[in-house]
């Protein structure tokens, strides 16, 4: 594979919410709910913000901070389980506003919290291919948790998007594998006229998250003969703080290794969004030479899997904002601000 | 700016998305919207289509507690007149600031927001609004 990412840029609302104040409104202890999952507070998209604002801030940024020539891309896709519309993209929109041209192909992806990864791969495919010369693959969603669900306390609002490209001298990391593992597990859904998700409650452990996750990551070792060690840092799907250390842990890498790529304590599962983020926390530091192992997962049930190399030109270019520092612009809102925003009472 | 026709919003769409308007070569004047005909120069100017500047200063600024139509459930909020690094004046809610940041001369940034949508089955416009930097 000679494709890599060439650029990257991420958005995370300013809204905050803490698992505290959710337990406050249905009688649970909450601070013992977020230790448990391990969040401390989630971000929420603003009344005005949605999965296209989000993709829009996001892929502005990664063209922005890289000066890639909008006009070269050749393909867009949005990973996301909530886009805006059911039917009418918003690759297209997001292409609008970052100005295209209209010679690109788009579409909507969704695959649970995975989608955004699954862009980044038919963007590999087909800059490795030649189909284009850049591909932007986003993920992004505006997560939503029925109340008093235990999803609540979680799902959050974010995303990042990708600039795929092959030229030496502009890959900042390689993508020297990818793969992914894949099977029809209902561990989670939503149907099409349903405003929230159901999930199969403990069932989304085991067979499901861990599993895929486990399959896709030891797959991938295994086609580029490395060990956990190999690896400076790794990423894994977090739909809690502590279900990607435990995967971690179960393949052999140590809390140091997914520490920088760990967000889901401070904004909460960004679906589609999180294993972008965390791989954009990541690429924020990453030195010349770091090996990097990217396992996202999304219910239904898959992951994809890849190993990237990263290269010298990383010391030159870097988003101009990391994910950490962008976060540290937040505001928290009770409960009732909450569900103002995310449209929780019925007459909005 | 409420609209009631999905063609109406895609004409203006480099405008609500990337502040298009133009610039008289002639005079060296900006114009946001974009207008026809340069004011000063009149047939002897030269229009060109030419982006905004993404970054500007609050030259005043309400708090609006009783939204017009179509907004009603966004107030309260603020509305902003802004003077962009240009000194095109525009003007745009102001979004992501508390309310002891937005003061006159806050310098302010474009961002891109939902701007209102026709109710649960019409579609939804998207276009600029500005936060405190
Ligand atoms: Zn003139």
């Amino acid at each position: 594979m000679n494709a890599g990412i060439v650029a990257y840029g991420s958005y995370v609302p300013k809204l905050r919410i803490t698992p505290e104040e959710i337990g406050r409104v249905w009688g649970k202890d909450g601070k013992k709910v977020g230790q448990s999952l391990g969040v401390k507070e989630k971000a929420v998209a603003a009344f005005d913000e949605d999965t296209a604002t989000i993709s829009v801030e996001a892929a502005r940024n990664a063209i922005n901070d890289f000066g890639i020539d909008a006009k070269k891309i050749g393909a867009v896709y949005v990973g996301s389980e909530s886009h805006p519309y059911a039917v009418k993209p918003t690759s297209s929109i997001v292409a609008e506003a970052i100005e295209t041209g209209n010679d690109y192909t788009a579409a909507d992806l969704e695959f649970a919290c995975k989608a955004g990864t699954a862009g980044m791969q038919a963007c590999a495919g087909m800059v490795n291919s030649n189909m284009i010369e850049y591909g932007l693959a986003i993920g992004s969603d505006t997560a939503q948790g029925k109340p008093n669900d235990a999803l609540e306390f979680t799902a959050g609002s974010g995303g990042t998007a990708f600039i795929i490209g092959k030229k030496p001298k502009e890959i900042i990391a390689k993508i020297n594998h990818t793969c992914s593992f894949t099977s029809d597990t209902p561990d989670f859904w939503r149907r099409q006229h349903a405003e929230f998700p159901e999930h199969g409650g403990r069932f989304t452990g085991e067979p499901a998250y861990f599993r895929h996750v486990h399959s896709a990551a030891k797959m991938c070792m295994d086609k580029m003969k490395r060990k956990p060690k190999d690896y400076k840092y790794a990423v894994f799907h977090q739909p809690n703080g502590k279900f990607p250390l435990k995967v971690g842990k179960m393949l052999g890498f140590t809390d140091k290794q997914l520490e920088q790529g760990l967000m889901t304590p401070l904004i909460g599962n960004t679906y589609s969004g999180s294993t972008p983020i965390g791989l954009a926390s990541i690429l924020d530091v990453a030195k010349p030479g770091d090996k990097i192992l990217a396992v996202s997962y999304g219910s239904g049930a898959g992951s994809d899997a890849f190993d990237l190399t990263v290269t010298k030109n990383i010391t030159k270019k870097r988003a101009k904002v990391s994910v950490r520092k962008l976060i540290e612009n937040k505001e928290y809102v009770d409960y009732a601000i909450y569900a103002k925003n995310r449209k929780k009472l019925k007459t909005l | 700016m409420v609209e009631g026709s999905p063609s109406l919003g895609w004409r203006n769409y480099s405008q609500r998305y990337n502040l298009a308007g133009n610039e008289c070569k002639t005079c060296g004047k900006h114009f946001f919207p974009a207008v026809a005909l340069c004011p000063t120069c009149r047939r002897k100017g030269k229009l060109v289509e030419t982006k905004m500047p993404m970054e500007g200063r609050l030259l005043s600024y309400s708090k609006v507690f009783v939204g017009p139509v179509g907004f009603e459930m966004d107030a309260p909020y603020h509305l902003g007149l802004v003077k962009l690094q240009n000194n095109v004046k525009i003007l745009a809610e102001i979004v992501d600031t508390p309310e002891n940041k937005i003061k006159i001369g806050s310098k302010v940034r474009k961002v891109f927001r939902k701007i209102h949508s026709e109710g649960e089955t019409g579609t939804i416009s998207y276009g600029y609004k500005f936060r405190v930097v």
